[in-house]
């Protein structure tokens, strides 16, 4: 038994200690967000923060987390995620919708740790999570929309 | 090769109206057409439910029935548009819901239930405007008989009806509404006073998708489900000889392990656990005949056919002729395989009970899902409920449903247990139905600046031989005929020819289809003869398109907003493609800059004339994500087969465009026509034509291979 700490709530899994934490998340836990594209950390859909910190949960096994804080696009929250939700909501980014937890969850780290990134810094952060729709320019646009949001807000 | 799913079913698509090699609209409502078991149910529970894709109910919601299944393409939030426009519901307080499979939701254009070939806004254009009008009618009936008034002279705004100082909301009116006849001959609205068509919308499914709340097909579940990990034959068309399944089936949570003859089966109470077991798996492969396939072999193949006479697709004049009085420029072309990669990987949830059987999946083709689960469980295909889930991409892979057929045989090894099946990553790249690989060879005569004759003849596969044996006839398969059967161009001798050339490999349709073969073959090309002829290469397609000032509008456009110049200067350069698809026409300008060591790809500007654009933010979407989709093929993708396995698996190895290789990409709208055009697939085709002019003006070097990294163009 594990007990991870989840959207900031105690959770326990029996899920062996090698399970990828995208398996925990969805098929223990039922948390269906976070999503499965690749297994092997080159798409991004299974992005997750681990003590705020954009991982691959799909390369991430359970015994790795130990006591770090897991936040998952169903409880991620604040005054960041809520600019960047606004912000691709304004933009209208999603297509099919796949890949976007992923790049949500990519895009509030990127703004959480540097809040004006430039388009080199929002293309350095944003390489690793795929969108086979192609919405990439709107993905750019939002964390733009969200930066001005969050600076127009402080 | 995958066998055809019990082809005596899918001879009901009538491809008859693809002969032509375009499609025809022909639809005209029936308002007394099929009325589907959850509409029956609708009105049972009082709601009023006049026809297949509205349901008005008295607790206040009104319920749009979506025929087509949504994959990023927008239909849920287009289609209701169409739908709300008649209606007079904002369409943002309309529910949708996916529909079941049943007659009364067959695309026209299609002949079956099917979402593909850009065709959902086309057959619904009239469709789910009539049926919005009609419940209007009957709604404003039903007030005005209360009200004893006459019916024109009550206004309808957002689901209230209003007649001097009453009010009554279309919820209040459901019951009575229901008990009226069906009108006959309904207005429709003029374009002038369209108030939804055309106008900004949100998109309905957007802000779920941002928060992570959109079910997709891998992440429904059912009581008690198992889930199942899959082995497949490496070899495609090889089956099971013999197994050993005592190792896994010692793993703690593993359940049972079942052949399914393509492939070996783990069942177990987590997916990670069927997986890691599939590696305890001892099999023996009768591999088959595609055992030795290899790449050489496949394109050998195409090769074989070249001094085939092929199908005539298009003729004028007289080429041959033409061809023998002057020595005609020739060139070859030739385009590799392509994978899907839709970023949810295939999976199915299936479920075989005494009670029928019950199907969740993303597929772009529930009737055809229907067909295979009957096969794949032996019963007859009105026991199978598909419940068709948004779906986490599509680009035509998920009109194929072996995954479904998969599901279902498995889910037959446990009766009464559901079974979600889910691929590997790898296993999708290698066991996808290919773009096909093609050899194109081009001729043409140039006099007077202006192109003479022009020969073509495509060597390629046939995807409709396997998937809808009867749309082959006379050796011509409509879908290898786009951007050929409707070239735009005047040119007075043409010999325009197909040749189907089976290669071992099972090929489907991809995002585009052929439009995206032939246009880089008669874009390209178009570009050679315009150097041969010594003229600017938006000027020389213009002298071709007289009779076409649609197309004219969007070249002109398209070059005029990119700036458009022959030479804009060093290190520095445009290309230019144009052509007509899905009743759509559209040009691209693409501007490079750099060397031939290292071309970087600045712009690409698209002018697109869609008749009407229903939602045009997404018109736009859709075109920036098309040009995307195009560039997977331009820039260094291909899949390739060694010893009768495909050498790719992963987004390592199969690279689809990542943020830093996709540059601004402008969209300008015409609207030039009175009904929308298609406009899904209008993105990707003239990418690659555009891409390699451009970088034979910037370098000098022509490439007529696709990727475009095969004929030794480098990007940056």
């Amino acid at each position: 038994m594990t007990t991870l700490k989840l959207n900031g709530r105690a959770v326990d899994t029996d899920a062996a200690p090698d399970t990828p934490l995208l398996w925990v998340l969805r098929d223990h836990l039922g948390l269906v967000g976070t999503k499965f594209g690749c297994g092997a950390a080159l798409c991004g859909a299974c992005t997750v923060h681990l003590d705020g910190q954009p991982v691959r949960s799909c390369v991430t096994p359970l015994s790795a987390v130990g006591a770090q804080e897991v936040t998952t696009i169903e409880g991620l929250d604040g005054r960041v995620a809520q600019a960047v939700q606004a912000a691709w909501d304004a933009v209208q980014v999603p297509q099919c919708g796949y890949c976007q937890s992923g790049q949500v969850m990519a895009a509030t780290a990127l703004l959480t740790r540097n809040a004006r990134p430039s388009d080199a810094e929002i293309t350095e952060a944003m390489q690793g999570n795929l969108c086979r729709c192609g919405t990439y320019l709107r993905i750019r646009a939002a964390i733009h929309a969200a930066a001005k949001r969050l600076e127009a807000s402080t | 090769m995958n066998a055809p799913v019990d082809v005596s079913r899918r001879r009901f698509l009538q491809v008859a109206a693809l002969a032509g090699g375009g499609l025809v609209l022909g639809f005209r409502l029936d308002p007394a057409a099929a009325r589907p078991g959850a509409q029956s149910m609708e009105r049972a529970q009082g709601a009023f439910a006049p026809n297949a894709w509205i349901a008005v109910r008295p607790d206040g919601r009104v319920r749009f029935v979506c025929p087509r299944n949504e994959m990023g393409q927008d239909v849920y939030t287009s289609l209701t548009m169409l739908l709300a426009e008649e209606l007079g519901v904002d369409p943002r307080r309309i529910e949708v819901v996916q529909a079941e499979v049943d007659p009364a939701y067959v695309n026209s254009l299609l002949g079956a239930q099917i979402t593909g070939g850009s065709t959902s806004v086309r057959d619904a254009w009239d469709k789910l405007r009539h049926a919005g009008a009609t419940a209007r009618t009957m709604l404003v009936e039903a007030a005005a008989a209360q009200w004893q008034v006459p019916a024109q002279q009550c206004t309808v705004a957002d689901g209230v009806v209003a007649h001097g100082d009453k009010r009554l909301a279309f919820p209040q009116l459901a019951t009575a509404a229901a008990k009226r006849p069906l009108p006959h001959d309904v207005a429709l609205k003029p374009r002038a006073r369209f108030a939804v068509i055309g106008k900004p919308m949100p998109r309905l499914d957007g802000a779920d998708k941002v928060r992570g709340r959109v079910l997709y097909g891998i992440d429904v579940t059912a009581p008690d489900m198992l889930y199942a990990a899959l082995l497949p034959c490496p070899a495609h068309g090889g089956k099971v000889a013999a197994f050993d399944a005592a190792t896994a089936e010692k793993r703690p949570g593993v359940r049972k392990v079942v052949s399914i003859g393509e492939g070996v089966a783990v069942l177990a109470d987590h997916w990670w656990t069927a997986r890691q077991a599939l590696a305890d798996l001892r099999v023996q492969w009768d591999e088959g005949p595609n055992a030795r396939l290899d790449n050489a072999a496949i394109h050998a193949a195409l090769e074989a056919a070249v001094d085939h006479p092929g199908a005539v697709v298009k003729s004028a004049g007289d080429a041959a002729a033409e061809f023998a009085r002057a020595k005609p420029i020739e060139a070859r072309y030739t385009s590799q395989m392509l994978a899907h990669m839709t970023m949810e990987p295939q999976n199915c949830l299936a479920r075989v009970g005494d009670d029928g059987v019950d199907v969740w999946a993303s597929t772009q083709f529930p009737q055809a899902a229907q067909a295979a689960a009957a096969q794949a469980a032996g019963v007859q295909p009105e026991r199978v409920r598909i419940h068709a889930q948004q779906i986490g991409g599509g680009f035509g892979r998920r009109l194929d449903v072996d995954y479904v057929a998969q599901a279902v045989a498995i889910a037959r090894a446990v009766p009464g247990k559901s079974v979600k099946l889910i691929w590997t990553r790898e296993d999708d790249v290698r066991h996808d139905f290919y773009r096909p690989p093609a050899l194109d060879l081009m001729r043409g005569v140039v006099r007077d600046g202006r192109v003479l004759a022009l020969g073509k003849k495509m060597i390629s596969p046939s995807i409709t031989a396997r998937m809808f044996p009867d749309g082959v006839k006379d050796g011509i398969d409509a879908f290898m005929v786009e951007g050929v059967a409707n070239l735009t161009y005047a040119i007075p001798h043409l010999d325009l020819r197909v040749v189907i050339q089976e290669v071992g490999v099972r090929v489907g349709y991809w995002r585009s289809v052929s439009n995206a073969l032939n246009a880089f073959a008669i874009e390209s090309f178009m570009d050679e003869l315009a150097h041969a002829a010594g003229r600017d290469p938006v000027a020389f397609r213009l002298t071709m398109l007289d009779a076409q000032p649609r197309q004219r509008a969007v070249l002109e456009r398209a070059a005029k907003e990119a700036g458009w110049r022959a030479k804009p200067g060093k290190r520095r350069a445009f290309g230019v493609a144009s052509m007509e698809c899905y009743d759509t026409h559209v040009a691209l300008v693409a501007e490079v800059s750099g060397d031939a060591r290292a071309v970087k790809l600045e712009r690409l500007v698209f002018a697109v004339d869609p008749g009407i654009a229903v939602h045009p933010d997404q018109v736009v979407a859709q075109m920036q994500g098309g040009a995307v989709t195009g560039l997977i093929g331009a820039l260094r993708s291909k899949v390739t087969f060694k010893d009768g396995r495909v050498e790719q698996s992963n987004f390592d190895d199969f690279a689809i465009p990542r943020m830093a290789e996709v540059p601004p990409i402008d969209v300008h709208i015409v609207e030039g026509g009175d009904r929308p055009g298609g406009i899904g697939e209008v993105g990707v085709p003239l990418v690659a034509p555009a891409l390699a002019n451009a970088a034979f003006a910037l370098t000098g070097k022509r490439v007529r291979s696709l990727p475009l990294t095969d004929g030794g163009i480098a990007f940056a």
